[in-house]
């Protein structure tokens, strides 16, 4: 354990495992590792920060650069942080219906923001941000998408820290959004434990967020490998608010909306097994999500439909 | 009898249609029996008898690829069709 830092970027990564017996009581051991704990709030430090030394070390990004990433949130303000140690301007491109709490970090950080299209979540980002990126070489795109130092930050981290903390590791559930979690964290733990179960909790979005015009606008991350999944489960936006408030009342963990989705994903999973060790990743805290309607909304998933959430 | 959750993305392939109800064993026969009735809807789920890259089934909540696939036994739950959404914040 560092007891000093001589940056904010060292003490990315290194997370505590807390058990959750009240959550998830019961013959099965859940363990949640707290990603909120990272420099700005999110598992996302650990990809920003190694996108940026691995486009630094191969030279591909020098001084004088501008970044511009597509992001609903947690990926920016990480970027941003490592951006502005490194001394780039950074231009994020994100969903209109993105909650305010990520674009006032956002611009506090020194980023500038760029709106996509609201219905067409995160893909509208993307695209976006992709035609942005072609139309002027002097940006450079990090791409958490297809970017490998986002899955390797998970081998090399996330999942390298797991293994050292923890003698057995039955079940993995991590949410889905760029894959980088699932397939490195994934992917370090079956070198330790063959046999365990590597579950996505995935959203299941709101009508209104489903406006992609036809199938083919439809995006499958490159570093994602569904075949390495063995598991992929949809979650409700009210299962995940649920979750997210049973963790709360229970262990005092306030998560946000992906990290409820992937509690109730380890409980459920956990109540499948006779015995064992179940590890759930919570990607973020509930403080970007305070702002939102549905903490006091009658109906929940009517409250969540305009807004992609992970 | 099979319920198939049908996305805003394909409504016009099936007239305006939310949900459709297929007849099958597995998957793929509640799918098919549901696409004979709606050739549009045909031509965006498969792709040479496989699903198409941009389209996800699921079974009872769980994606059919992380399952039997296509051959996968419905038994009773309801089927979700969704389109391939890029994640990630």
């Amino acid at each position: 354990m560092l007891k000093t830092a001589d940056s904010l970027l060292a003490l990315v990564g290194n997370t505590p495992l807390v058990e959750l017996s009240r959550f998830a009581p019961g013959p099965v051991r859940v363990f949640a590792k707290l990603e909120a704990q990272n420099p700005t709030g999110s598992i996302k430090d650990r990809v920003a920060k190694a996108m940026i030394d691995a486009a630094e070390a191969s030279g591909e990004l020098q001084p004088g650069r501008r970044l511009l990433e597509p992001t609903s949130g947690n990926t920016g303000i990480s970027l941003a942080l490592v951006a502005k140690l490194r001394g780039y301007p950074l231009t994020c491109v994100m969903p209109e219906n993105a909650t305010d709490e990520r674009r006032r970090v956002l611009r506090l950080f020194g980023a500038e923001v760029i709106d996509s299209p609201g219905d067409q979540g995160s893909n509208g980002a993307v695209r976006l941000a992709l035609e942005l990126a072609e139309r002027d070489p002097s940006w450079f795109m990090p791409f958490q998408y297809a970017n490998e130092a986002n899955p390797r930050a998970h081998y090399e981290g996330t999942g390298a820290e797991i293994v050292e903390a923890l003698d057995r590791v039955d079940v993995l559930v991590a949410g889905l959004g760029t894959g980088g979690t699932l397939m490195g964290t994934g992917a370090r733990l079956r070198e330790s434990f063959p046999d365990v179960v590597v579950a996505a909790a995935e959203p299941l979005p709101g009508e209104s967020v489903m406006g992609l015009r036809s199938l083919a606008d439809g995006y499958v991350p490159p570093i994602l490998d569904v075949e390495k999944l063995d598991r992929k489960i949809l979650v409700s936006n009210e299962q995940s608010v649920r979750g997210l408030r049973d963790l709360l009342d229970a262990e005092g963990v306030f998560g946000g909306v992906s990290a409820g989705a992937v509690a109730h994903v380890a409980r459920q999973l956990a109540g499948e097994l006779e015995e064992g060790v179940v590890v759930c990743i919570l990607a973020d805290g509930g403080w970007k999500y305070l702002s939102a309607d549905f903490w006091e909304a009658d109906d929940v998933e009517q409250s969540m439909e305009r807004t992609v959430w992970w | 009898m099979t319920k198939v959750r049908i996305p805003p993305t394909l409504r016009n392939e099936v007239g305006g249609e939310r949900e459709l109800i297929g007849e099958g064993e597995t998957v793929r026969e509640v799918l098919e029996d549901v696409a004979g009735r709606y050739p549009a809807l045909q031509a965006q789920l498969f792709e040479e008898g496989t699903l198409a890259p941009f389209v996800n089934v699921y079974l009872g909540g769980e994606d059919v690829r992380t399952l039997d696939g296509l051959e996968t036994r419905v038994n009773g739950a309801s089927v979700i069709l969704l389109p391939a959404m890029a994640g990630g914040c």
